[in-house]
């Protein structure tokens, strides 16, 4: 620990050097923006050491990774096991709910670097674009499930509509939970929390990027496997 | 101690209030505690539960006061249900982890709190929500479950179909089970962010108390783990009240007069694998961190150095890497792949191995050892003699020949009892004798104390040893009664012996509930160090305040430095300075 | 650090566990190695190499269980607190090298050596000429089917499942080969190899025969065949060992081995039952 936080040391205070620098209300006191103590202590910022943060959600995202995992390994031995698998055809929307995503990737990476640039209203259009584009992911996948509902293809048609359900239902409420962490950076109150907006924001997009990439392979495994 | 190497912490002042200190509290201490509470609610209940059961298996006839005449079979299976979930989860995964790994590894590594307070207080209410809303099955009109705890489909599948309380009671079975689940995520994940990063000057992975080990080794098989159980409980969930087809297979009748299911294509063997690939690693959930305890307690009242402490750190790691491949020796007669069966065969002997070593290592501790026979050291020293009978009966159980007959009958039950179940129990009793001087201030009285352990360590064998002949014999789990088979009848001596020895097992930790209670208040005062250990646990005043330390302290050494030669006292705690110990040299 | 605490060196203490530990050991090892509680004779070739490979892991574990608890017995009295010095160690090496080998080697073998029995019941395919009987598992009754003198099992249909008319596997009636016999019990011939194709109505149920040593889930949705050879005329139970309601403990039949002449004279007097 101690070997590594010179580095880390360095990120965060560039980073709170950052916030310091005037974006209005995202702004951190001095108070708590200052290095947590000389040459790689342990570094309390009010709290915990803002790589403590990344950590936790890399860990978040290794168990989201194991829950997606099941559902996919269920999804494989379901359908080798019987011979009762019918695949259906997808929804082309869902072609363009990806591209969204994907889009939205590239619109959150926008943002980040507004923010690192103090430039306050760039962030906020990025970052407001991308919780546009992600609302419009999930208006879309709600469509494609209209519109295999309207086919005839329900939850309990078939395994394969089952896990399309599953799927696409786990991935959008994950989503869901990306946004409101989108909307609640955006209108946080900086000045009380542990936790600096720079931070907040990486772990929003790392999560962004990661939903994305779950998609991707979702995706293709609902293509692909069916 | 130069002060500017030390940080001050700014954890802010404890609050006011009795809600927000002691109810919706995020203090780790606080949530520790009432993880432990949780825990021990939970493993009265579950007690009570064995005891209604072994009293209608003793007494197959007789009239159970509470259940209106004899019991009946439906009345035992939920049970004996409730019985296994309440104690797996809500015990065996609660106290060990949640509870003291919650109050002790904060402090241990030197931090003033967890990682994420406000989300260890959500994960604790989580779990509260998940235990009432499972016991809440029992008030349903049809009861609780009766599908065991490993809740295998079709069974648990198809709703009240396959039987009285797998309607409403099954489903707030597989809702309870998905909360907690999900509150296990977040103690994880937490638990493992503290160990990473919040670790004091100087305490590097091989400072790091045994204990801290367990809890992080098994925060990682929980993070693992409890996701894949969630998932399977969503697909469940489906089946039972969204006609889906994950587990239910085509074509299934269950009367004469109601045509078949409509559901087509599920496989049981799915829920089997995705449930016991979360099962294994759980029996390690409950016994890594008693292992720690173990280790921690034997070191500190042999005088002693954890023996081979990079081998009791590695083998945890080896263990908890292993309980992720040997899930299949739960499923040798399940009609799973026979080959795959010898896979898991080698790899359930191989994870053998680590414990084997655990089990030297702690027999080395010991040795030439001054040994204090505290009622803590005495659970501990129980730990390694259960822990080496259960772990022996494995070696039967994980050869797929010899599972054949031994399979699903009291010889599993002895197995599992002895190793994970009362080992576990022995690791917390050890934990709270050792603890609670910290957490309250004051010792527990040690007279009650080892009159509780030698009533429980000679009932924990007086109870579970015999189980493991019935099952040689034949004996299957899960009977209600004999069921008017004669084999079984003439082991009514044997069932009736167990009874007795439980309910005095059971009873005898009224002693150990007293003691608790009676020495919060009126227990002799315990101070900073009552024991003369050396972790940072016993470096801050007891009950440690919010926060934990006045500054955080910097580690210079191991963990277990005790009995060095050439020193005043025979403890070296971590905290001390070179200088300061250097004063201490005789 | 000496003994100056009340609670230290307490002999009394030391001698209670050592004395608990060896009685347990005594205890243990008498009521195993006497056969108290013997497990019932096997039947099978089968069943017999089951028991020498449980015997040899008695054998193991049992050195083992006895090493260890009475080491921990002896070092609980030998090592209480008099007020010694401690015999001060981190560990050795050496010692965890040791000990780590040894327990890989003596696990690893034992596993090898439990290979064969269970190849012999599942990786060896039944003779030929095995006598096929089908078995249908529901809450909570066995049924058994033999496929009658044209030696063909009749198609069989969920939905013309019917209890009420004795008709537990859904025969075709209107099928040529509906001669089957279909028995709440299990007969067979003494020395001949028998498959069974184990199904399962509802939920999941367990085919377990003491005497066998055979235990196989019967999963709904799957046929599961096991196949064996009993050796030895008698009667023996048939339980279901896999939690499948409430009526699970009462789910039980019977085996019955019998002499080839008497398994023919049965089979002829249930296919004269079928006539009527």
């Amino acid at each position: 620990m101690a070997q590594t936080l010179p580095t880390t040391e360095e990120a965060l205070t560039s980073q709170v050097e950052l916030d310091d620098s005037g974006l209005g209300p995202g702004g951190a006191g001095p108070g708590e923006s200052g290095p947590g103590g000389p040459g790689g202590s342990g570094g309390y910022l009010g709290g915990v050491p803002q790589r403590t943060y990344l950590t936790g959600l890399t860990m978040g995202l290794a168990a989201i990774l194991m829950f997606f995992m099941a559902f996919v390994s269920a999804f494989i031995v379901r359908k080798g096991l019987s011979n009762d698998w019918r695949a259906f055809p997808l929804p082309s929307i869902l072609y363009v709910n990806t591209l969204i995503l994907l889009a939205s990737s590239f619109t959150i990476q926008a943002a980040r670097r507004r923010l690192a640039r103090a430039d306050a209203a760039g962030f906020r259009h990025w970052w407001f674009m991308t919780t546009a584009l992600g609302l419009l992911f999930l208006a879309g996948q709600w469509t494609a499930w209209r519109q295999l509902a309207r086919e005839g293809v329900y939850l309990a048609t078939n395994p394969s509509s089952s896990f399309f359900y599953v799927l696409t239902a786990a991935h959008g409420l994950h989503l869901l939970g990306g946004i409101v962490a989108l909307v609640a950076i955006a209108f946080w109150n900086w000045k009380r929390a542990r936790i600096t907006r720079a931070t907040a924001a990486e772990m929003a997009a790392v999560y962004w990027h990661f939903l994305d990439g779950l998609w991707i392979f979702l995706f293709l495994l609902l293509k692909l496997g069916q | 101690m130069s002060a500017e190497a030390h940080v001050v912490s700014h954890a802010p002042h404890a609050p006011r209030g009795f809600i927000r200190r002691y109810i919706f509290s995020t203090d780790h201490k606080v949530i520790g505690i009432q993880y432990w509470l949780l825990a021990l609610a939970a493993v009265s209940v579950g007690m009570v539960l064995s005891w209604l059961f072994r009293a209608h298996l003793a007494w197959p006839n007789a009239a159970i006061p509470g259940f209106g005449g004899v019991m009946k079979p439906e009345q035992y299976l939920a049970l004996v249900t409730m019985h296994g979930t309440i104690m797996i989860f809500f015990v065996l995964t609660v106290a060990p982890q949640s509870g003291f790994g919650n109050y002790f590894l904060p402090i241990q590594i030197g931090a003033d709190d967890m990682a994420f307070p406000r989300l260890n207080m959500l994960s604790f209410w989580i779990t509260f929500v998940a235990f009432l809303v499972l016991v809440s099955a029992f008030f349903t009109s049809a009861g609780a479950p009766i599908n065991g705890w490993t809740s295998y489909p079709p069974l648990s599948a198809v709703g009240s179909i396959a039987g009285p309380g797998q309607g409403t009671g099954e489903t707030l079975w597989v809702i309870s089970i998905a909360l907690f689940c999900l509150a296990s995520l977040l103690t994880a994940l937490n638990f493992i962010s503290t160990t990473i990063e919040m670790r004091t000057q100087g305490m590097s992975l091989m400072r790091m108390p045994l204990t801290v080990w367990g809890w992080f080794v098994t925060a990682v098989l929980g993070l693992l783990a409890f996701g894949v159980l969630l998932a399977a409980c969503i697909l469940v969930l489906l089946d039972r009240l969204a006609a889906t087809s994950f587990f239910i297979p085509a074509g299934l009748v269950f009367s004469d007069t109601q045509p078949p299911l409509t559901h087509a294509g599920g496989s049981p063997l799915l829920w089997e694998h995705l449930f016991w690939f979360f099962g294994h690693p759980e029996v390690y959930i409950a016994i890594l961190p008693a292992m720690g305890i173990t280790s921690h307690v034997l070191s500190s009242f042999s005088r002693k150095p954890v023996f081979g402490y990079k081998a009791m750190a590695y083998s945890l790691c080896a263990i908890g890497f292993l309980s992720f491949t040997v899930w299949g020796h739960h499923m040798f007669v399940s009609g799973m792949s026979p080959y795959s069966a010898l896979a898991f065969s080698f790899l359930t002997l191989a994870i053998g191995v680590p414990s084997a070593i655990k089990t030297f290592n702690w027999l080395g501790t010991l040795w030439g050892g001054r040994i204090h026979f505290t009622a803590a050291m005495l659970f501990a020293i129980g730990f390694v003699s259960l822990f080496v009978t259960g772990g022996l009966s494995g070696l039967f159980l994980a050869q797929p020949s010899i599972d054949l007959p031994l399979h699903d009958t009291y010889f599993v039950i002895a197995h599992f009892h002895i190793v994970m179940g009362v080992a576990a129990i022995f690791g917390i009793f050890a934990g709270t004798y050792y603890w609670f001087p910290k957490m309250f201030g004051r010792k527990m009285n040690e007279k009650l104390g080892k009159a509780h352990f030698w009533i429980t360590f000679a009932g924990a064998y007086l109870i579970f040893m015999p189980m493991h002949w019935m099952g040689i014999m034949g004996a299957l789990r899960r009977y209600a009664d004999p069921g008017g088979l004669p084999f079984l009848e003439r082991m009514a001596p044997i069932d009736l012996f167990i009874t007795i020895a439980a309910f005095i097992t059971g009873a005898a930790q009224l002693l150990f509930y007293f003691n608790f209670f009676w020495s919060l208040r009126h227990g002799e005062k315990a101070g900073e160090n009552p024991w003369h250990a050396t972790t940072l646990e016993w470096t801050i005043p007891s009950p440690p305040p919010h926060g934990n330390f006045v500054e955080i302290p910097r580690v210079y050494r191991g963990p277990y430095e005790y009995g060095l030669p050439g020193y005043k006292e025979d403890f070296l705690p971590q905290h001390l300075t070179p200088e300061q110990v250097a004063k201490m040299a005789t | 650090m000496r003994s100056e605490e009340g609670q230290r060196g307490s002999t009394a203490a030391a001698v209670v566990l050592s004395l608990m530990l060896l009685i347990l050991v005594a205890t243990t090892v008498y009521l195993f190695a006497a056969r108290v509680y013997p497990m019932p004779p096997a039947i099978t070739r089968v069943g017999h190499w089951i028991d020498r490979q449980y015997d040899l892991t008695l054998w193991v574990t049992g050195v083992i269980f006895v090493l260890a608890q009475v080491g921990l017995a002896w070092m609980v009295f030998r090592y209480r607190d008099r007020g010694q010095k401690v015999h001060f160690t981190r560990g050795s090496h050496v010692l965890e090298l040791v000990w780590t080998t040894a327990t890989f080697i003596l696990f690893t073998t034992l596993g090898a050596m439990a290979v064969h029995a269970w190849a012999q019941v599942h990786f060896v395919s039944p003779a030929p000429g095995a006598l096929q009987v089908d078995v249908m598992a529901e809450q909570f009754t066995w049924n058994f089917r033999y496929p009658g003198p044209d030696g063909k099992f009749a198609p069989t249909s969920p939905k013309d499942y019917s209890d009420s008319n004795g008709n537990p596997f859904g025969i075709d009636t209107s099928s040529k080969d509906q001669d089957d016999i279909v028995s709440p019990y299990l007969e067979l011939p003494v020395g001949q190899e028998v498959e069974l194709r184990l199904e399962s109505k509802d939920v999941i149920h367990d085919f377990y025969v003491r005497e066998l040593r055979i235990k196989q889930d019967i999963v709904p949705g799957m046929i599961i065949p096991i196949h064996f050879t009993p050796l030895q005329i008698g009667t023996y139970d048939i339980l279901c060992a896999q939690l499948c309601g409430m009526g699970h403990n009462r789910m039980h039949s019977t085996l019955r081995v019998v002499s080839e002449a008497d398994f023919q004279k049965w089979l002829k007097q249930q296919e004269a039952e079928n006539q009527q």
